[in-house]
């Protein structure tokens, strides 16, 4: 047996740099009121949303995905060849095959970098920054561009009321790379298949396609999720998730500058919040108001927002968590760029 | 094992503290929805609260037939039997 060398990784990993990108359309309350028979007040008071962004046809996964991204690059202070992989979570790439990933990688100039897409849903980006930690960290790559990124809008039945105000689109990327002391802690991850009904894509595509004895609807396969069980799981069982990130990167509450959970609803953020009985002076992500729901691309763009707004320094302790679809679930403590 | 009055009060606390409800209004005649404004997210707080206060299980489907302060109040109280 031959002997096969082991590789060496960096000690340790860390985000270097945040990207994010906002679709142009901005979409308040009252353009998506009349379809589900609602208002303003009662879409604010049900989830904080005063408004969201709407990709226009130019904005496509593919565009969004490389804008954050080099953005992301360029405060990371490296260039695109020193990419070794990419990863997109994503739910609203429309193409089964192949994955957007390697679109993206060669249009932003990486030399060849391995590239694929991960399917966790809203905790999607969460997932990549576990992988692109471990991957940094096990010498499968030295910088590694993870990607949230999704057009909602094309998948949302703007006629269901439990879900048409709350979905939107946008993308933000981090970059992760190697690092003397700890800049991403370890990850408390799982998934809970028993609930995997609660959040998921109306019917198979086969079905809407149907075959010659039963014809297919046709229509856009949508998006479909069961309100009160997904914020009941979220509120509680995901904070518990949260303060579990926090033991194993062993730090407390007390220790935390900065919290930026999934931007799924505002309500499930207070909840979260009052149910972790996080100190005052964490301050906490709240981009769902502008933005709505936009999916895996939350988390980074709501840590980009507090970036730009001074709420988030180089240096401080954030607490990310992302959950949904699946369901799966994914946390870890970072240190801000 | 504490009496309907006691639970009614810790239900009250609870419904204060979770939607700013005034504890006093919580009546057992008061409808969540109706009197006291309790929208069905803050009904599943104040289900979750419940459930850890009482040591109770409250399952989503049973939340929906919980209409009145009194309803949930003999819930609990079946419940811890």
């Amino acid at each position: 047996m031959a002997p096969i060398g082991a590789g060496a990784g960096a000690p340790h990993s860390r985000i270097m740099g945040v990207g994010a990108y906002r679709p142009s359309r901005i979409v308040p309350n009252s353009e998506v009121v009349d379809a589900i028979d609602s208002s303003d007040e009662w879409i604010q008071q049900r989830s904080g949303i005063k408004q969201r962004r709407f990709a226009t046809d130019e904005e496509t996964i593919q565009m969004m995905s490389v804008a954050s991204s080099r953005i992301a690059i360029e405060r990371a202070g490296i260039t695109p060849d020193q990419i070794d992989c990419v990863l997109v979570a994503t739910v609203s790439h429309l193409l089964q095959t192949p994955a957007i990933a390697p679109a993206i990688a060669t249009e932003l100039g990486t030399e060849h970098a391995a590239a694929f897409d991960i399917s966790a849903a809203c905790a999607g980006f969460c997932h990549g920054v576990a992988l692109g930690s471990d991957m940094v960290r096990g010498g499968s790559a030295r910088h590694v561009l993870v990607i949230g990124v999704e057009r909602l809008s094309d998948i949302t039945d703007m006629t269901d009321r439990g879900t048409a105000f709350i979905f939107a689109d946008g993308a933000g990327a981090v970059v992760i790379g190697p690092s003397q002391t700890p800049g991403i802690g370890p990850v408390v991850w799982g998934s809970d298949g028993e609930q995997y009904d609660l959040i998921r894509q109306r019917e198979d595509w086969r079905d809407v396609v149907g075959s010659d004895d039963s014809p297919g609807s046709g229509v856009m396969p949508h998006l479909t999720m069961q309100g009160n069980p997904v914020f009941r799981w979220a509120s509680f069982t995901m904070a518990k998730v949260a303060l579990e990130a926090l033991d194993a990167a062993g730090v407390t509450a007390a220790d935390l500058d900065v919290f930026v959970p999934h931007q799924a609803n505002m309500r499930i953020i207070d909840a979260m919040a009052r149910s972790m009985k996080l100190p005052e002076h964490v301050r906490i992500a709240r981009d769902v108001a502008e933005q709505g729901n936009t999916s895996a691309a939350s988390v980074p763009l709501a840590l980009d927002r507090m970036i730009e707004e001074g709420d988030a320094r180089s240096g401080d302790t954030a607490l990310l968590i992302a959950f949904g679809a699946g369901l799966a679930y994914a946390a870890q403590v970072v240190t801000v760029p | 094992m504490a009496t309907t009055e006691e639970i009614r009060a810790d239900l009250a606390d609870i419904v204060n503290e979770v939607a700013g409800v005034d504890a006093d209004d919580v009546q057992l005649d008061k409808s969540f929805v109706d009197d006291l404004d309790v929208d069905s997210l803050s009904m599943v707080e104040v289900v979750v609260a419940a459930e850890e206060k009482f040591g109770v299980t409250i399952p989503d489907d049973e939340v929906k037939n919980l209409k009145t302060v009194g309803d949930a109040v003999a819930y609990i109280e079946r419940a811890q039997g």
